[in-house]
């Protein structure tokens, strides 16, 4: 900033952030992903704190790139990103805003408290009845879908299909 | 943080979680266009991708606690074989869909029980990093376990190749729990658990697993070792020979 100019307040900083898109699902922005975990000024440098979603997300970078040029853009030169791993990422984060717009592009939003635990006690006895999540399809609604992989076209998704409009979608995963 | 513990000891371990990661990583992602179904192939592809992303995490922590100025990357593709600390499990030939999704299972189940452990550490950055990978592997181990009893209690050409891979691979999964003095240095210190202190739990998934599946279990086997103290099969050099071809030919290569 220069010398004597005022700063932009957090609110503003934070209401420019929320007009960067995800780069992989554009409807959404970054704070409807929860993924900016801290704006504040530190002196006269601005530090934003972003958590990645997925330990291997190819997206971190061009989102660290995009909210660089967001706030450059704006006039902010002094800038600094700063990781934060812990606490992990969880979709409980993705704002109910956020959710909505997931739905309306097609994706079927997250169902919280579902996230997998590794514990495979209960699953395996689970199994065996084929029981699954009653996910939504977001195009017809219908409750009547099945999964196709746990694994869809990017990790944070699961690959699902709609028996009654054969729809196949993503489901944003739970995690 | 840390500072009670040898550096040294400190890094061995680290390079040996690490590169455990990078190393199953890689051959998960050498089916990347080769699976059986699409599915599969997206499914396997995304799970390299998490382990590769748990490696950037681990082995940027190796570099830190090495001090010598090295970064990840430059561990993961400046390295020879001999300085690598992967388990010969992970560097096992992918084999047939069946034996990459046994050695899944078989690695899962000892990396879920390593990384719940891991979050108590006494180091905040070896516990911040388990607190986020131990919620990838989850989904890991329960797509590796459905499948292995899938393919298991399934046909009975699945079932026999199911066998055949259990049979190959369980006696590359005792290196998982041997521990030498760089373990008994960071377990002293509190950063890890020790190594045996997992095999109750991994010994419980398998068994239940393998039942499920209709398999039979190898019992006590011969246990192959060397991979953690550097001592690698043949298979190792041809990984990176592929992996590391680019900064090797081209070095300090960016795009």
């Amino acid at each position: 900033m220069q010398r004597g100019e005022e700063r932009p307040g957090i609110a503003e900083i934070r209401g420019w952030l929320s007009e960067v898109p995800d780069p992989e699902i554009p409807v959404i922005s970054l704070t409807d992903l929860g993924i900016i975990r801290d704006v504040a000024w530190q002196g006269e440098t601005l530090v934003v704190t972003v958590t990645p979603t997925y330990s291997g997300c190819p997206a971190t970078g061009v989102i660290n790139l995009d909210i660089e040029k967001a706030l450059r853009d704006r006039g902010i030169s002094d800038l600094r990103l700063e990781r934060q791993l812990s606490p992990p990422w969880t979709t409980d984060w993705i704002t109910a805003e956020g959710r909505e717009k997931l739905r309306a592009y097609g994706i079927a939003p997250p169902i919280d408290g579902t996230a997998a635990d590794g514990r495979l006690a209960g699953r395996i006895a689970r199994l065996s009845g084929m029981s699954n999540l009653t996910i939504a399809c977001p195009r017809c609604g219908s409750t009547q879908t099945r999964k196709v992989s746990q694994f869809g076209s990017t990790p944070c998704k699961a690959s699902y299909v709609c028996n009654d409009c054969l729809e196949p979608f993503d489901y944003f995963k739970c995690i | 943080m840390g500072s009670a513990v040898n550096q040294a000891a400190f890094f061995e371990w680290l390079c040996r979680v690490g590169d455990n990661c990078l190393i199953l990583g890689h051959r998960v992602s050498e089916w990347c266009g080769h699976s059986p179904v699409l599915e599969e192939d997206i499914a396997l592809a995304n799970q390299a991708l998490d382990l590769i992303g748990q490696t950037q995490f681990w082995l940027g922590l190796a570099a830190e606690v090495e001090g010598k100025g090295r970064s990840a990357d430059q561990l993961a593709y400046l390295r020879d074989a001999a300085a690598f600390r992967n388990v010969l499990l992970v560097e096992r030939p992918n084999g047939d869909f069946g034996h990459t999704l046994m050695r899944q299972f078989l690695f899962d189940a000892w990396h879920i029980e390593l990384l719940r452990a891991l979050e108590k550490s006494s180091d905040a950055r070896v516990a911040e990093i388990a607190a986020k990978a131990v919620k990838e592997v989850a989904y890991h181990l329960e797509r590796s376990a459905d499948l292995v009893i899938r393919l298991g209690d399934g046909t009975e050409e699945s079932r026999a190749r199911m066998q055949k891979a259990l049979d190959t691979l369980y006696p590359y999964t005792g290196e998982l729990f041997m521990a030498d003095a760089s373990d008994e240095a960071v377990v002293a210190a509190g950063i890890a658990p020790a190594p045996a202190s997992l095999k109750a739990a991994w010994d419980a998934t398998v068994s239940q697993v393998l039942a499920e599946a209709t398999l039979t279990h190898p019992g006590e086997t011969y246990q192959h070792k060397g991979g953690r103290k550097g001592v690698h099969s043949e298979h190792l050099g041809f990984i990176l020979a592929e992996m590391q071809f680019l900064q090797r030919a081209y070095p300090g290569a960016t795009w």
